[in-house]
């Protein structure tokens, strides 16, 4: 039996109230910005006021819909196994979405990602275990415009098992990876029993919902697909500079998503997900690897539970440029506060500067951080009382407690393994003198290592044939 | 005479360094009550101070707020000034026109917005129209206020053709010589820059004006 649950709490009962209750009175009084015209037909049958439009949510609307909104959500693989629980302080890993460049793993070279790339990204994320859901991680030039965003799912579905958490960058792709995904389960019903993937939706910082993200919450909505709401305030600059504010505009903006995807169809299942920053006032960027980032996001991830609904942060990120020591300690921070959190879903392994750039080395050095991170929360487990007295009865100092019958039967258990690949491991844990002779190697060294082994073992489990090319014709139709 | 009107020039520069919009805008309006040399007020003066600012950024001792502020501070005691220049002198005072806008398809404004800012901040007249701003409108309204300068953003890798589209369009009506075409945004590279055939890029506002100023011959 664990003993407790690590957890950090950042938010007071009675504050959570306060934060809730203004957020409510926001969307009340100062509303919210809804460009699409669905969402807003959407609000005026449940008679919502607007100024042009700007809608004022009233506070029974949000009390009435809010009961519907599911406090699980399950994920399942291509294959159809159960492999995700959002829900409660379970917590999953996945990679941070949409980079615009790759770091290249030869050079070093921070350049434009090709459709190989993110194959091949994909197949080593299928070997990762800390990780069990992908993403469509990295966009890529070598196809069309208008199908940078669809073609990635495809490409996920076709070279990892995992969930796959996703989004559209155009109204019109939503079909096609709808398509996609029922396709995958063979129909709609089946996508809805056993989902597949996640739709991100971005409201717009202060107080908005984009036409483009509010359709794809409706559409989810109505397919029955999960959407993930990422309200992203920006400290100082789109939001409030106190971190208090920024949560209580990222649960106003949330709770606007929850409105619209509940009208769109009841018990539709959403996240309450969220990508804020502060500004760093000295460059005018968005770090996601800042102590404060990540104090938000905690703060948001104890709302979301406090409304009982599944949670997600963009954690685990950071924004140097190279995976190096400040990659390695805002990444690892960041994991061990969204773990700590109880974050159900944990986006962010692998990247760099401020969402931008995809790094494999990072990717892999992350996913120890999450098995370190998941090792943490399992917490300090009580086996039989007394706990020390009838195992250090049998000490012998011969051969210590090594292979006591309790050692033998718990070192598995108790101990987390770091990840081993062709005896290659990022955490080194070698003597100084085996660190030498297996050749001096940095974390770093050894993540490249381990990414060029992975990318070159078969996939777990490599897509039935059929569906594959029932998935190529779907793509091929789309791409002329 | 001269030390008195130094010492107001002073005034006028420490109002935008000291963030003063209060004093700032008291001054412009004495400089008007007392008729005082108004381009002179404006590049001694206000200008003066807003070259402070960017120097404080520059040493890091001012910050992003502080900036903006300060650009704040000086565009509205211009504003309170500029109606009563003389028409000539009106167009001495802007360094030249900038239509700017973040691109069709694309609602990412911050960025656009701060360099908008910074170039106002630094004698340009700005023309800002928004964000998911049609090629085709972009360049409608750069014809429209006889720009010297169009500035486009674009946060999207889909959106980013939008930047290539302008110029190509500005090349189809025949009028690609009549603009210099600046892009931004997280994206963008030398290499897209090139691509497109557009004059330049910025990474940051700071770097946006030093661009806007070499293209327009100005440093
Ligand atoms: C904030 C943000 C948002 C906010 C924007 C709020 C707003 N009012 O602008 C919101 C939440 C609305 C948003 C929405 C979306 N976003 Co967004 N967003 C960002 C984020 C985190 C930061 C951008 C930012 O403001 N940075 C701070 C400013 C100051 O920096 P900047 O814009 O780069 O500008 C500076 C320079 O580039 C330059 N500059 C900028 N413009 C110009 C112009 C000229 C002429 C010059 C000279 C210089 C210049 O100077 C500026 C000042 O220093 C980026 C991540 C990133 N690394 O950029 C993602 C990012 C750009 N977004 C992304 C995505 C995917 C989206 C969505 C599609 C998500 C969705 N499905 O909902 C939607 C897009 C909707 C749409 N149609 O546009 C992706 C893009 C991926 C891709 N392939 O292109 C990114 C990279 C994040 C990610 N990895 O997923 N986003």
């Amino acid at each position: 039996m664990t003993i407790m649950r690590p957890k950090i709490e950042l938010l007071t009962n009675e504050y959570k109230e306060k934060i809730f209750h203004e957020a409510k009175t926001i969307l009340q009084i100062q509303g919210v910005v809804i460009e699409n015209s669905e969402a807003r037909d959407l609000l005026q049958e449940e008679g919502v006021e607007n100024e042009g439009p700007r809608y004022f949510i009233p506070d029974d609307l949000i009390e009435k819909l809010r009961v519907y909104a599911p406090s699980e959500i399950k994920l399942f693989d291509r294959e159809g196994k159960e492999v995700i629980q959002l829900t409660q302080d379970n917590i999953h890993f996945d990679p941070g979405s949409a980079a615009i460049f790759i770091q290249d793993l030869n050079s070093g070279v921070i350049r434009e990602a090709l459709s190989s790339d993110y194959i091949k990204f994909s197949r080593i994320v299928d070997h990762l275990p800390y990780l069990e859901a992908h993403s469509t991680a990295i966009v890529y030039t070598d196809v069309p415009n208008d199908a940078q965003d669809w073609h990635r799912l495809y490409l996920a579905l076709l070279n990892c098992s995992k969930p796959i958490i996703t989004g559209t960058f155009r109204t019109e792709s939503f079909a096609i990876m709808r398509d996609l995904l029922e396709l995958t389960r063979t129909s709609s019903d089946k996508l809805v029993e056993k989902p597949l993937a996640i739709f991100d939706a971005c409201p717009s910082p202060p107080l908005m919902w984009s036409n483009l993200t509010t359709q794809s919450v409706i559409d989810a909505a109505r397919s029955g697909i999960p959407s993930e709401f990422v309200s992203m305030p920006l400290a100082g600059s789109t939001a409030p500079i106190t971190l208090v504010g920024c949560v209580t505009q990222h649960t106003a903006e949330s709770l606007a998503g929850l409105v619209i995807a509940q009208l769109a169809k009841k018990n539709s299942p959403i996240i309450w997900g969220g990508s804020p920053a502060v500004f760093d006032m000295k460059n005018g960027t968005t770090p996601m690897g800042a102590i404060e980032t990540m104090m938000i996001n905690i703060a948001d991830v104890q709302m979301g539970k406090f409304l009982k609904l599944p949670t997600h942060a963009y954690m685990t990120l950071s924004d140097s440029k190279v995976p190096d020591a400040q990659a390695g300690f805002e990444g690892g921070m960041g994991a061990l506060l969204a773990g700590l959190a109880g974050t159900n879903m944990i986006s962010g392994p692998g990247m760099l500067d401020f969402e931008s750039t995809q790094s494999l080395e990072k990717l892999i050095i992350d996913n120890e951080i999450a098995g370190m991170v998941k090792r943490l929360i399992q917490g300090i487990v009580s086996y039989d009382e007394p706990f020390a007295q009838n195992i250090l009865k049998d000490y012998d100092p011969s051969v210590s407690l090594l292979s006591h019958p309790t050692t033998l039967q718990l070192f598995k258990k108790e101990l987390y393994l770091p990840f081993n690949v062709d005896n290659y491991q990022i955490i080194n844990r070698e003597t100084r003198d085996q660190w030498k002779t297996s050749g001096e190697t940095s974390a770093r060294q050894r993540a490249r290592e381990i990414a060029v082994k992975l990318s070159e073992r078969p996939v777990r489990e490599p897509i039935d044939d059929n569906l594959r090319k029932e998935l190529d014709n779907i793509a091929n139709n789309h791409l002329k | 005479m001269v030390l008195i009107m130094d010492s107001i020039y002073e005034e006028m520069a420490a109002s935008v360094v000291e963030l003063d919009m209060e004093k700032a805008k008291s001054l412009a309006q004495k400089a008007l009550d007392e008729q005082l040399p108004l381009l002179e007020a404006i590049e001694k003066g206000f200008g003066e101070g807003i070259k402070r600012v960017g120097n404080l950024w520059d040493a890091g001792e001012f910050f992003l707020p502080e900036l903006m502020r300060g650009a704040q501070v000086m565009q509205e005691a211009v504003d309170i000034i500029t109606p009563h220049l003389e028409e000539g002198s009106r167009a001495r005072e802007t360094k030249g026109k900038v239509v700017m806008a973040t691109i069709e398809g694309d609602i990412h404004t911050i960025g656009k917005t701060i360099v908008a800012t910074m170039l106002k901040a630094n004698g340009f007249e700005v023309i800002d129209l928004g964000a998911d701003v049609k090629a085709e409108d972009i360049i409608a309204e750069a014809v429209k206020h006889r720009a010297d300068l169009i500035g486009v953003s674009a946060l999207l890798t889909t959106t980013m053709i939008g930047q290539k589209k302008i110029i190509e369009l500005l090349e189809q009506q025949g009028i690609r010589d009549k603009f210099k075409v600046i892009l931004g945004g997280a994206p963008v590279t030398s290499k897209w820059v090139e691509e497109c055939k557009a004059d330049g890029y910025a990474e940051n506002a700071v770097a946006a004006v030093t661009k806007a100023k070499q293209l327009l011959g100005l440093s």
